[in-house]
C-alpha cells in the first residue's frame, strides 16, 4: 500500500508498511496513478501528451529500483505480531488518577461535565491515593518505568494530596525497583509561586490548559460566573514556561466550530513565548452548537495547511516552537508494537476515580458498564480488559485498511465509543482530521530535507 | 537517484515491545 499526495508544492509518496517517505517529481507521480493497475505499455500510451519516452522510462526504473529494495508496495509483515503482544503478561504501568472530581472552571465543552464526571463533586484521599500506588506497583510486573498524572477536575484543587502521594511513591520505588514519572494538567487558576517550584522539582511533565486568543479562550474557559480565564492564567503560564527552559510543558487549547481559524491561536501562543503549543479539535456530541461537522473539514483542512507554511515560515526566521500534532520522527519514532496498540487504555494505562474504582481510561470515568475494579480488589473485570486488548488497528477494518494506521495506532477508543457505541469503528471526523495533520506533518519534513 | 529523494528507510521489529516507553510519534530510545 502507498499513499501519494502534492502539498505546497512537493509530491509526496508513503509506503505505508515501510514508512519509507520518498519525495518525487512529477512524473514519477503520475506514473504511479497507473503502476500495478496496467502494463507498462498503457502506461507510455496514457502519458506520452505530457512526458518524454525517456522521462516515462527513467520514472518506471527508479520505481522498479524502490520496489526491489522493500521501499515501495512492500507487503504488510506486522499482522502476525499481535498474537505475541496478546501473549505478554498484562500489566498496567500507568495511572490516571482523578485527584479531583471539582472544578474551579466551567468551560463549556468539558467531558466531564465541571469536573464531575457524571458523579458528584469529590476530593482523592491520601488513603485511596496510597493505594493505587501500591497497586500499580503490584499491576506492573516486571516494568521498571512507570506513569502517573495528576487529572481532575482541577488536580490544584486537591493539591496537598498531589503531594503526599508523589512523596508516598517515591518513599517505595527503590525497593520495588520502579521508576516513577509524574505528571499534571491544570487550567492554572491557583497556580502561585509555591506550587510552580513543586511543580518544577517533581513533575515531568505538566500541561496548561489554554485555547489561544483571549476572546477565544473567555468564549468556552470561563468562571462560575461567567468571567473568562485569560487575564488570570497567561502570566502565570509565561512564568511556569520559562521556568521550565520552555521543555517539559505544553500550552494545550481546543478549538471548536467557533474557531475553524485556529492557526491564529497556535500563533498567538507562540507570540507570547510558549515554545510547546498544541491545539486540538474538540469532540462532542453532534447536537452541541460548538461541536465540529462533517461540514467543517475542508475548512480545517486549508487551516492546516496554512498553519504547516506558517510554521514552516517561522522556523526559517529562527522563530522555532513545536506544534504537538505536527511532530513526527521519520527516522526512528515508536516500534511496530507500540504503533500497533496505541495509548494502552484498558490494559496497560487504567484511570482510578476519587473513591478509588477503575476505569479503562479518564474518559471512561463514571461510566458503570465499564468499572474494572478498584484499588483494594484490583482489576476483576478482565472481560473489559479483553475487550480493550483487541483495540488493535488490524481488528479494526477501516484501520486496517488506512494508510495512516501506523502513525494513529487507531485512533481513541473513547472518541469510538461515544461516537458509535463500540470500541472498534473509529470517529470519521478524527480520522480526517489526523490524516491531515500527518500529511502536513511529513510535507514540513520535506521542506525541511531541503535545507 | 533523478526523480526520487527518498528520506528515510517500521522493519523495529526485532528491537521494539519491551513496553518501557511512556504510556493518553516521538523516537523510543530502545529502538
Amino acid at each position: 500500500m502507498i499513499h501519494k499526495y502534492s502539498m505546497n508544492g512537493y509530491f509526496i509518496v508513503l509506503d505505508v508498511n515501510s514508512g519509507a517517505v520518498h519525495i518525487v517529481d512529477e512524473v514519477v507521480y503520475d506514473v504511479l496513478d497507473q503502476y500495478k493497475k496496467t502494463d507498462e505499455e498503457k502506461i507510455y500510451d496514457k502519458l506520452r501528451d505530457k512526458y518524454s519516452h525517456e522521462q516515462i522510462a527513467e520514472a518506471l526504473d527508479e520505481i522498479n529500483e524502490l520496489v526491489e529494495s522493500k521501499m515501495l508496495f512492500t507487503e504488510d509483515i506486522y499482522e502476525d505480531i499481535i498474537p505475541l503482544i496478546n501473549r505478554r503478561e498484562p500489566v498496567v504501568k500507568a495511572l490516571c488518577l482523578h485527584i479531583a472530581h471539582d472544578c474551579n472552571l466551567k468551560c463549556r465543552y468539558c467531558f466531564a461535565e465541571e469536573g464531575e464526571y457524571h458523579g458528584k463533586r469529590e476530593l482523592m484521599s491520601l488513603d485511596v491515593g496510597k493505594k493505587a500506588i501500591d497497586f500499580l506497583i503490584k499491576a506492573s510486573g516486571k516494568r521498571k518505568n512507570l506513569e502517573v498524572d495528576f487529572f481532575g477536575g482541577e488536580p490544584l484543587m486537591n493539591f496537598d494530596v498531589v503531594k503526599g502521594i508523589v512523596e508516598y511513591a517515591r518513599s517505595v520505588e527503590k525497593e520495588n525497583g520502579k521508576n516513577f514519572r509524574f505528571t499534571i494538567t491544570t487550567n492554572g487558576i491557583l497556580l502561585n509561586d509555591e506550587i510552580m517550584d513543586y511543580i518544577n522539582k517533581n513533575m515531568h511533565n505538566v500541561v496548561l490548559s489554554i485555547d489561544g486568543r483571549k476572546e477565544v479562550n473567555d468564549r468556552m474557559r470561563v468562571r462560575a460566573g461567567g468571567q473568562g480565564s485569560y487575564d488570570s492564567i497567561v502570566p502565570k503560564f509565561q512564568k511556569l514556561a520559562e521556568s521550565r527552559n520552555q521543555t517539559g510543558y505544553y500550552v494545550r487549547g481546543t478549538f471548536t466550530k467557533h474557531n475553524l481559524d485556529f492557526g491564529k491561536d497556535v500563533m498567538h501562543l507562540a507570540d507570547l513565548g510558549f515554545r510547546q503549543i498544541s491545539v486540538e479539535p474538540v469532540v462532542a456530541d453532534s447536537s452541541e452548537d460548538y461541536a465540529i461537522s462533517e461540514g467543517d473539514l475542508p475548512v480545517i483542512f486549508e487551516e492546516y495547511e496554512r498553519l504547516a507554511k506558517e510554521i514552516l515560515e517561522r522556523r526559517k526566521k529562527g522563530q522555532w516552537f513545536n506544534f504537538f500534532h505536527f511532530m513526527i520522527d521519520l527516522t526512528g519514532g515508536p516500534c511496530v508494537t507500540k504503533r500497533l496498540v496505541g495509548c494502552g487504555s484498558g490494559t496497560e494505562y487504567l484511570a482510578v476515580t476519587p473513591n478509588g474504582d477503575l476505569y479503562p481510561c479518564h474518559q471512561f470515568a463514571g461510566r458503570e458498564e465499564f468499572k474494572m475494579g478498584t484499588v483494594d480488589t484490583g482489576v476483576v473485570r478482565p472481560d473489559i480488559r479483553k475487550a480493550f486488548e483487541k483495540c488493535n488497528v488490524y481488528n479494526k477494518p477501516e484501520c486496517k485498511k488506512c494508510w495512516a494506521k501506523f502513525y494513529c495506532s487507531g485512533g481513541c477508543t473513547a472518541n469510538s465509543f461515544n461516537t458509535h457505541g463500540d470500541l472498534i469503528t473509529p470517529y470519521e471526523i478524527g480520522c480526517e482530521m489526523q490524516k491531515k495533520r500527518i500529511e502536513c506533518a511529513i510535507m514540513i519534513k520535506a521542506a525541511e530535507s531541503e535545507k | 537517484m533523478k526523480h526520487v529523494k527518498t528520506l528515510n528507510t517500521l522493519q523495529t521489529v526485532a528491537k521494539g515491545g519491551c513496553g518501557e516507553c511512556q504510556t493518553c510519534n516521538q523516537a523510543c530510545e530502545n529502538v
